[in-house]
């Protein structure tokens, strides 16, 4: 980013949404992001075909998503007895009283949120990457997806499900079903795709007026 | 390199879509969200969703977090009395996960939330970049914390071997997952760019001395 001059329009500027630092707009070459000299933010990456890119990542996320939610994830056995449950039956654990509030947020956080971002990620980015005009609502659903980022905990249940596992190992035998391996795959896919979105390339591909 | 900031431009940037506009304008055209150079209500949002995450920390140390039953008693452990229990059984580092995802992150993100806070109402020690990695990390590292109530809601659907053995969550969860959000809440209410301002008029005065 170079400093700036004061004869310049205000689409030519670009403003460090972390420290409010000024810059005049220099789009990075492919490969290459911007970053703000004073705070070190991310102010645009440019990888090349980042829409198809995260579009394909989100889809397999869809998919990923509600298969682990269906299959078994772990299976507990000790003498004889045996228990398997899904990713759901772990957030509706908490089921007594007021506890069940926690059920539902549990549930929001490692599956709906996640699986939401995914969908309206897609519903965004696919008219984008086709060169179409954005869809109906599209940045509402930018919006929303934006403001649930730091709710998709779905990275962070994953090394819950680590401590858990080591915490029971002494009390019986712990093995993982074919959801377990999905999870881990999903974890990995989502963190990338955020790293591949430029959250400024989006807003200025959604603004049409 | 002096760093001039929208503000002193006369520009404001929308803190959701990054576009810049005329600092007297109250409503960002692309996005819809309403426009503040500086968020005026930041700093009473800060403290208030830090009053009520701490209140929360309280309960959710004193009470249980889960209940053991094994065929020949029942026991009730905290967060802390877990650890330690778990230390006793020689599984010292889950039992350093889950204090310092449990313990020494909360309290260490209360204390980083209440110094930032104060630090862009009074002078402070610490540089701005310094402040800047604090705030970075409180942002990044918070959500983690949430790692214990998850831990908690695998155990419980897993451990359910009838008489054998079951785990139960108890209240504590709920009070700990409400501190987690809360204090999420309260960092996210914190504008960043009050960090960088600070500096900008201090070195303003200075020039004048
Ligand atoms: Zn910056
Ligand atoms: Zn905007």
């Amino acid at each position: 980013m170079t400093s700036l001059r004061p004869d310049i329009s205000l689409d030519d500027l670009i403003v460090c949404p972390t420290c409010d630092a000024v810059y005049s707009l220099d789009v990075p070459e492919e490969g290459d992001r911007a970053v703000c000299a004073r705070c070190n933010t991310v102010l645009i990456t440019n990888r090349r075909n980042a829409a198809f890119r995260v579009i394909a990542l989100s889809l397999t996320v869809v998919i990923l998503i509600i298969a682990s939610a269906v299959f078994p994830f772990l299976r507990i056995d000790a003498v004889g007895l045996n228990n398997s449950v899904s990713i759901l039956d772990a957030a509706f654990a908490f089921s007594e009283g007021l506890l069940s509030l926690l059920a539902l947020v549990t549930a929001a956080l490692i599956f709906a949120i996640p699986l939401c971002r995914a969908m309206l990620t897609i519903y965004v980015l696919a008219p984008i990457a086709l060169q179409l005009s954005p869809r109906k609502h599209a940045k509402q659903a930018f919006r929303l997806s934006e403001a649930l980022r730091p709710w998709s905990m779905a990275e962070i249940f994953a090394i819950g499900c680590a401590v858990a596992l080591i915490k029971v190992a002494d009390l019986a035998e712990v093995s993982f079903g074919p959801a377990f391996w999905m999870f881990s795959v999903l974890v990995v896919l989502v963190v990338a795709t955020d790293n591949f979105m430029c959250r400024w390339s989006i807003w200025k591909a959604l603004d049409t007026s | 390199m002096s760093q001039r900031s929208a503000k002193e431009m006369g520009l404001v940037a929308c803190p959701r879509c990054t576009k810049v506009w005329p600092i007297e304008t109250d409503r960002c055209e692309r996005c819809g969200k309403t426009l503040h150079s500086r968020s005026p209500k930041s700093l009473q949002r800060v403290w208030a969703w830090w009053v009520i995450g701490v209140m929360c920390y309280i309960p959710a140390n004193i009470l249980p977090m889960l209940t053991t039953r094994t065929l020949f008693r029942s026991e009730d452990s905290t967060i802390v009395g877990g650890a330690v229990e778990l230390i006793h059984h020689g599984s010292v580092g889950i039992a350093l996960i889950i204090l310092i995802a449990s313990v020494a992150i909360p309290v260490g993100k209360f204390f980083a939330i209440g110094f930032l806070a104060l630090s862009v109402q009074r002078p402070s020690a610490a540089s701005q970049h310094q402040r800047q990695i604090l705030y970075e990390v409180v942002e990044y590292i918070g959500r983690w914390s949430m790692i214990d109530v998850f831990v908690v809601a695998i155990l419980s659907a897993l451990v359910q071997l009838k008489a054998l053995a079951s785990i139960n969550p108890g209240p504590a969860s709920l009070f700990f997952a409400c501190s987690v959000i809360f204090t999420m809440l309260s960092a996210q209410s914190f504008d960043s760019r009050l960090i960088w301002d600070r500096h900008d008029q201090m070195k303003k005065s200075s020039a004048h001395v």
